[in-house]
């Protein structure tokens, strides 16, 4: 069983249909004991980090992710949240990842939304995927490169678009919304 | 890099997509879930379904339709037509879809762009702009383009710039319809006159016209329907000329 940790964030349900086309079965839940018992945990979202931050303290599921000892994939905000420290309304997040977030400058069309490519990839999660595969962004702001950085995208400038410490995995993109690439990362996910 | 769009709109009424198609594989042309996974297949970047009828019956009739495209769909999708809440909102992007499209209840209420963004992010909201050419002045249009406003477009589009909208989806009336190409003039300056990015519409006929836009303008994506539905530019071989004439495209 996977669980999907439900918090104040949209984009929720198309991880579940994406993870239920591929065949896994799974569950949206803030609870901390279905979370902690679950095979693999995903952390989805798209919204604002502090009002996302500031509920996820208030359900404690701040320290309930931070004890996540399975494989766990963050997704987007997700991604975000997981690094020390964004701009978006100068929030405090979860600090797994050693980097921080910030806003794209405006050079280039702002949010990045669209399909773009990777300039490197490494890791598990990547596994026969290409760095000329296109997948699905849509995001104003980025987590600067770093030691764990896993995969990078170059939109503005470079920039992390996957990270990965020990059992913590999350991407930038969308894989449950990038056609097949997707589905084979998420697939990878679920067969670690 | 990041890739141009290529966006089939789909027109739904009642849940039945209005457009004849004529792919010779799909059994039934008007459900709008057999004709959305053929272009997702075929390569499609994004998808746009506008409920022209958006009335308060057949309002249950779309969301219906929305889940059932969330659950089989695996590429963004926007839904479109009758609009009016923050309400409205939520239980479409409750149902699946990644962004709404608001309209005239935009023109009427400007506000609006900001609730659904400060509610569910930028960018779930696309302001779609009608918009025409008279008296040497490009217009907002509202009601499918039967309405006249006296906004100047781009003074609007920078007013939804400002107000938090995510996304610009243009339409050229002079040009819709024609299958002469893209208002070049217009997606060009909207496309500098706003740093989000705008997606090009109306005219649509052969694949020069994506071309011109691509290269010509800011757009980062063309939206069209029926050239799609009829099978006039399969998406293949459009991705595949653009491909050719060195436009980033996903392929």
């Amino acid at each position: 069983m996977i669980a999907i940790i439900k918090y104040n964030a949209g984009n929720i349900r198309s991880v579940q249909n994406a993870l239920k086309r591929l065949g896994y079965d799974s569950i949206i839940s803030d609870d901390r004991e279905e979370i902690l018992g679950a095979d693999k945990v995903i952390f989805p979202g798209v919204g604002e980090a502090s009002t996302a931050m500031q509920h996820l303290k208030e359900k404690g599921l701040d320290e309930v992710i931070k004890s996540v000892t399975q494989p766990f994939l963050g997704i987007c905000l997700g991604l975000q949240l997981m690094c020390n420290k964004t701009d978006e309304g100068n929030t405090d997040c979860l600090g797994i990842f050693d980097t921080n977030v910030k806003l794209f400058p405006p050079d280039e069309k702002v949010p990045h939304m669209g399909w773009n490519s990777f300039t490197s990839i490494k890791g598990d999660l990547f596994k026969s995927i290409d760095k000329k595969d296109d997948v699905y962004y849509v995001h104003s702001y980025y987590a600067e490169l770093c030691e764990d950085t896993a995969a990078i995208c170059d939109y503005i400038n470079p920039f992390s678009t996957a990270l990965q410490k020990d059992n913590f995995y999350a991407t930038q993109f969308h894989p449950e919304k990038s056609a097949k690439i997707g589905e084979q990362i998420l697939k990878n996910f679920c067969t670690l | 890099m990041l890739k141009k769009r290529i966006i089939p709109c789909l027109d739904i009424k009642d849940g039945r997509t209005v457009k004849g198609i004529n792919f010779v594989d799909i059994q039934d042309a008007g459900d709008p879930i057999e004709l959305a996974k053929k272009y997702v297949e075929q390569g499609a970047d994004e998808l746009v379904f506008l409920d022209i009828t958006a009335t308060v019956e057949n309002r249950k009739t779309l969301i219906e339709l929305v889940t059932h495209i969330a659950e089989e769909i695996n590429i963004p999708f926007t839904v479109g037509g009758g609009i009016n809440s923050v309400e409205d909102v939520s239980n479409l992007i409750q149902a699946g879809a990644d962004k709404v499209s608001v309209n005239s209840s935009a023109v009427k209420r400007p506000e609006l762009i900001k609730e659904i963004a400060q509610k569910f992010g930028s960018q779930c909201v696309v302001v779609a702009v009608d918009t025409k050419f008279m008296d040497n002045e490009w217009m907002v249009f509202v009601h499918g383009g039967r309405t006249p406003t006296p906004l100047k477009t781009l003074d609007w589009v920078k007013q939804v710039e400002r107000l938090g909208a995510g996304e610009i989806l243009l339409t050229s009336m002079n040009n819709d319809g024609t299958k002469n190409g893209f208002s070049i003039d217009i997606t060009n300056k909207v496309s500098e006159a706003v740093n989000i990015p705008v997606i090009a519409s109306g005219g649509a006929g052969k694949s020069e016209h994506f071309k011109d836009v691509f290269e010509q303008t800011k757009a980062t994506g063309g939206l069209a329907a029926s050239i799609f539905h009829y099978s006039e530019i399969p998406i293949p071989e459009l991705k595949d000329y653009l491909n050719k004439q060195e436009i980033s495209i996903r392929l």
